[in-house]
């Protein structure tokens, strides 16, 4: 307890505890994919930011795919065909 | 007139869509639930994502904004229409999110300015420099904590003291990832990082399911006619 008081005074306004990042990480862990496919408590925690960074990157490739696939479609579909899809998803 | 067999199947595959969709849904909910039932306040965050609804919210307003955008098959060519997409797409997502978190935030603010932050990020070392300084005497008085895994404290304590450069560098390269997050301290970057996550799967989701839509109405009408409007 005394520990926290004094990173209290160094670090000033921001209280950054180690369970609360150990939290953090393994929040991040669950999200992950691949780590929680491998079944294992023991990953580190710069495997889980090297991890991140990775399925964070793919996930932006993805919604560039998507969105020139997108951008290709709308070209060539109907303005009307648009309205339908709109009502329908707002069901 | 033309419109209702399309109508039709387009109904048919929204319907096999949302079957697909609940099935995933289902399996992912029990998952995070057993997962995370201890932390209820920020389970929050992340099942909301997850979530028909939100799905549905954010589908409806990304067709309401992309009709609105202007594409030209004529005059721009595909990855700038494709970038204009997706800027939508990121815009619609950041409104869906309805600013409760930083890197919202930071993309409906700015817009433009997203592309010249790119080049500001050599200044972001001397703010995550003076940081990793003040946190790395802290962690030495850390030892007394009593933890049954100690693989996890270590790899925690080298996470927060940053001694490693590895580490120090795969933290920065994250804060960049994450829209609004280059300047934040370790703690704020992974909670934006697991929201946002969450964010971005269901972008992908969404985004897949209307252009799965679109395409089969393109197939499946047939639509030889010229678009009207130039």
């Amino acid at each position: 307890m005394s520990s926290r008081r004094s990173r209290s005074r160094q670090s000033g306004s921001s209280r950054i505890s180690d369970d609360q990042i150990l939290d953090l990480v393994t929040k991040l862990q669950q999200l992950l994919p691949e780590i929680r496919n491998r079944r294992s408590d023991k990953v580190s925690a710069a495997k889980v930011l090297q991890e991140t960074c990775n399925y964070i990157k793919s996930l932006h490739r993805e919604v560039d795919d998507l969105s020139e696939r997108l951008s290709e479609l709308l070209e060539t579909t109907d303005t009307a065909q648009a309205a339908i899809i709109r009502n329908l998803l707002m069901q | 007139m033309e419109s209702s067999p399309s109508a039709a199947a387009i109904v048919s595959t929204n319907a096999n869509i949302n079957m697909d969709r609940t099935r995933r849904k289902k399996k992912k909910k029990s998952q995070s639930q057993q997962q995370q039932s201890k932390q209820n306040k920020n389970s929050q965050s992340h099942a909301k994502w997850k979530t028909d609804a939100q799905q549905q919210i954010y589908s409806s307003k990304l067709i309401q904004a992309l009709s609105q955008v202007n594409i030209n098959p004529s005059s721009s060519s595909a990855p700038r229409q494709g970038r204009a997409v997706r800027e939508v797409a990121d815009r619609a997502l950041a409104f869906a999110a309805k600013g409760k978190t930083r890197w919202s935030r930071a993309i409906l603010t700015s817009r433009i300015k997203l592309k010249f932050r790119k080049q500001q990020h050599r200044r972001q070392r001397f703010a995550s420099s003076s940081f990793s300084s003040s946190s790395g005497s802290t962690a030495v008085t850390t030892g007394s904590s009593s933890r049954p895994s100690r693989k996890h404290k270590v790899s925690i304590l080298r996470l927060k003291g940053k001694g490693l450069p590895a580490v120090q560098r795969k933290v920065r390269v994250l804060g960049r990832l994450v829209p609004g997050c280059r300047k934040q301290p370790l703690p704020v970057i992974l909670e934006e990082a697991t929201d946002y996550i969450a964010a971005l799967e269901m972008q992908v989701k969404a985004m897949s399911a209307i252009a799965e839509l679109l395409s089969r109405s393109n197939s499946g009408a047939g639509s030889t006619s010229e678009p009207m409007s130039s």
